[in-house]
């Protein structure tokens, strides 16, 4: 994402008009304008049209994906509108989910990353390599296979029962739990790679240096471990939060009817006949001005990280 | 010697230091005892792997030691982790915090003993200036040239006025003019502040311009202790002299010894009355160690005792390097200085008579 910014700052620019230049750029300007622009333009568009019945679009203006997204009107669009508060609340609970997954990701993968980056330097990869093994499964057969692991007869259950750890099954399948196990599980190595690039370069002296300042364990992590490894962390919480957010897979298979979330509310709108294109167009953008703001937060950070030296 | 009645800062007794275990165990340092005065300019040196930082991490407190004790002022320190132990570390690279500023990279000890805001800055303030570095408080280290980096390094290791100060290899990332000023620098913070310095170094100049007392290290062993000047004119082992400085060794048959001089046989038959370190035997073999500032060479006059064939002169400046060979083939190394024109009065491949100064020729055994 941050890759697509550095366009036409190749720095050695003077006044001289070079039409190669431009021509060598091309490819950069197609992948922006077709894979970037156009489609969230698009997306925009169908945002303020009205819906057909049987999914598409009519090309009429209108507001009314934006204003249902807000206010109930009723069945048939004639009462006193109120506030709607069914998708505020799937956007809330998206929102809280996928920072709980950001978080719980932070918490196991810093600890991991750290570990890793701490290893003797043959290991490394070995142990980097393992991290990613699982991932080269199919997200959806995970997902499923989380699923199978947690339901109420499932392995986890039966050992926990027959370990005598619980006295019943623990019921996971279809709650917020099981929606955030299946969160945390898919965008883990997000996590653990960044903050491990991070660590990997943390100069160790620095440690040493604070311990022999006084400084006890818990005070150097928190004072200088932390704020020098910051960047890592930053980049895998949105590397975590911003496809959380818009996570469809985990919340369906795992949590049910009741546990919607944004992704999948989405989804629902452009399947088969029952959708509601600008609906699921309006819900898009707000989805993305919203990630827009996290990313727009991550670089004043960066940006004032940078001024400050490193 | 009025220094031998100051009180013991470190007293280092028997430490012994070993990686690993069993069969694969590495002896980093094997049986080192020396004490360092308070209020005293120490260096280790010795070659990278000698076991001089490995015996400055003990000390801090970043590895544990495998036999023997370290007592600081008088207490036992083994069991005190790094961060309560009133000593403070000079990095190799720094090792400042990049996210803090100079101020506050000098208040971080001070702040972690707890001190008061009002204190803790008064105090930071004072180490900047003693640094020379007032203006630069609000900067970050990345900001800093190298040589201001180390000058912060130096303050925040001072500023919770440690008992100890200890300095690894601190000006080793430095080039060479700056390296000379820290040098005279270092050494009036020394006297300034009165603490104990504890330097490691592998630059024997270095070692000899700022030290009250020299430790020699070779191996994880110690070689000689003792002032620049002991280290350099009474070498007490082979290492030693040849470590520091430049000397000539030549092979000598010991034939006599009297009264601490020995008389020696070179191989080309000529004999050299040199002072002893050591107990050698007569009979025995062993080196003699000369300086190459303390030889010259002239042209001969007939009846000279030691000659050889100039190889080539190398001008320095100051001086002239002149590298002779004896007729057994001993290479050597003749160093007069330029103070007047043609100093030596020889050209390459002309023989030249070789003489020994008072007193520069010395025994050693090993």
């Amino acid at each position: 994402m941050a890759g697509a910014v550095k366009l036409g700052g190749g720095g050695t620019s003077s006044g001289v008009f070079d039409p190669l230049r431009y021509w060598l750029l091309t490819p950069s300007w197609l992948v922006i304008g077709f894979f970037l622009l156009a489609p969230v333009g698009i997306m925009l568009i169908y945002s303020f049209l009205t819906k057909e019945f049987r999914g598409g679009v009519i090309w009429e203006f209108s507001l009314a994906a934006y204003d249902q997204f807000i206010f109930d009107r009723g069945l048939f669009g004639d009462e006193p509108a109120k506030i709607e508060w069914t998708y505020v609340v799937i956007f809330i609970r998206s929102i809280w989910q996928a920072a709980l997954a950001t978080i719980l990701c932070l918490v196991i993968g810093f600890p991991t990353a750290y570990f890793i980056a701490t290893r003797p330097v043959e290991t490394r990869s070995l142990w980097l390599f393992l991290i990613t093994v699982p991932y080269w499964v199919n997200l959806l057969i995970r997902t499923v296979s989380m699923k199978f692991l947690i339901r109420d007869s499932g392995p986890l259950n039966q050992w926990l029962t027959s370990a005598g750890i619980l006295d019943g099954p623990i019921h996971l399948i279809n709650t917020d739990i099981a929606v955030q196990l299946g969160l945390f599980y898919s965008y883990l190595p997000f996590m653990v790679l960044p903050v491990y690039a991070s660590v990997e370069r943390y100069n160790f002296a620095l440690s040493e240096a604070a311990w022999d300042l006084y400084a006890g364990r818990w005070t150097t992590l928190k004072e200088v471990l932390l704020p020098t490894v910051k960047p890592g962390i930053i980049a895998g919480c949105i590397l975590v939060f911003v496809p959380s957010l818009g996570a469809f897979l985990a919340p369906d298979l795992l949590g049910g009817a009741k546990n919607f979330m944004i992704g999948s509310l989405i989804e629902e709108q452009f399947k088969g006949n029952a959708g509601n294109w600008p609906f699921g167009a309006a819900a898009s953008m707000i989805l993305l001005t919203m990630v827009l703001i996290v990313l727009m937060f991550y670089a004043r950070q960066q940006s004032r990280g940078e001024a400050g030296g490193r | 010697m009025t220094a031998e009645q100051k009180q013991v800062a470190i007293d280092i007794k028997n430490v012994v230091k070993q990686y690993g275990v069993g069969d694969h165990a590495v002896t980093a340092l094997s049986e080192v005892s020396l004490d360092i005065r308070d209020n005293e300019f120490f260096t280790l040196l010795g070659p990278s792997g000698c076991g001089k930082t490995t015996l400055l991490r003990m000390i801090a407190g970043f590895e544990s030691v495998t036999a023997g004790t370290i007592l600081l002022y008088g207490d036992e320190i083994e069991g005190l982790p790094a961060n309560k132990r009133p000593v403070n570390t000079v990095f190799q690279q720094y090792a400042l915090f990049p996210h803090m500023t100079v101020l506050e990279n000098i208040a971080f000890g001070l702040r972690m003993l707890g001190r008061s805001k009002a204190e803790t800055e008064q105090r930071a303030r004072q180490m900047l200036d003693l640094v020379q570095l007032g203006q630069f408080g609000d900067r970050r280290p990345s900001q800093l040239s190298g040589g201001q980096q180390q000058r912060v390094a130096l303050a925040r290791a001072l500023a919770p006025s440690p008992k100890v100060l200890l300095l690894d290899e601190p000006l080793s990332a430095l080039d060479l003019k700056l390296r000379q000023a820290m040098r005279v620098e270092l050494q009036q913070i020394q006297e300034e502040t009165g603490i104990t310095f504890v330097f490691v170094t592998h630059d024997q100049e270095e070692a000899l311009t700022m030290s009250d007392r020299i430790a020699v290290m070779s191996a994880g062993r110690l070689q000689q202790i003792g002032t620049s000047h002991e280290v350099y004119e009474e070498p007490r082992n082979r290492f030693v002299a040849d470590f520091i400085g430049e000397t000539n060794l030549f092979d000598v048959t010991i034939e006599a010894i009297q009264n601490g001089t020995a008389k020696c046989r070179l191989g080309v038959g000529a004999v050299i009355e040199s002072s002893v370190a050591g107990n050698p035997s007569v009979g025995a073999s062993g080196h003699v160690s000369i300086r190459p500032e303390r030889l010259s060479a002239k042209p001969p006059s007939g009846d000279d005792e030691l000659t050889g064939v100039v190889d080539r002169l190398i001008y320095l400046g100051t001086d002239t390097q002149c590298m002779l060979h004896l007729d057994d083939g001993t290479e050597i190394t003749v160093r007069a200085q330029n103070a007047h024109e043609s100093a030596l009065g020889l050209g390459p491949g002309e023989r030249a008579a070789i003489s020994i100064d008072r007193g520069a020729a010395r025994l050693l055994v090993d």
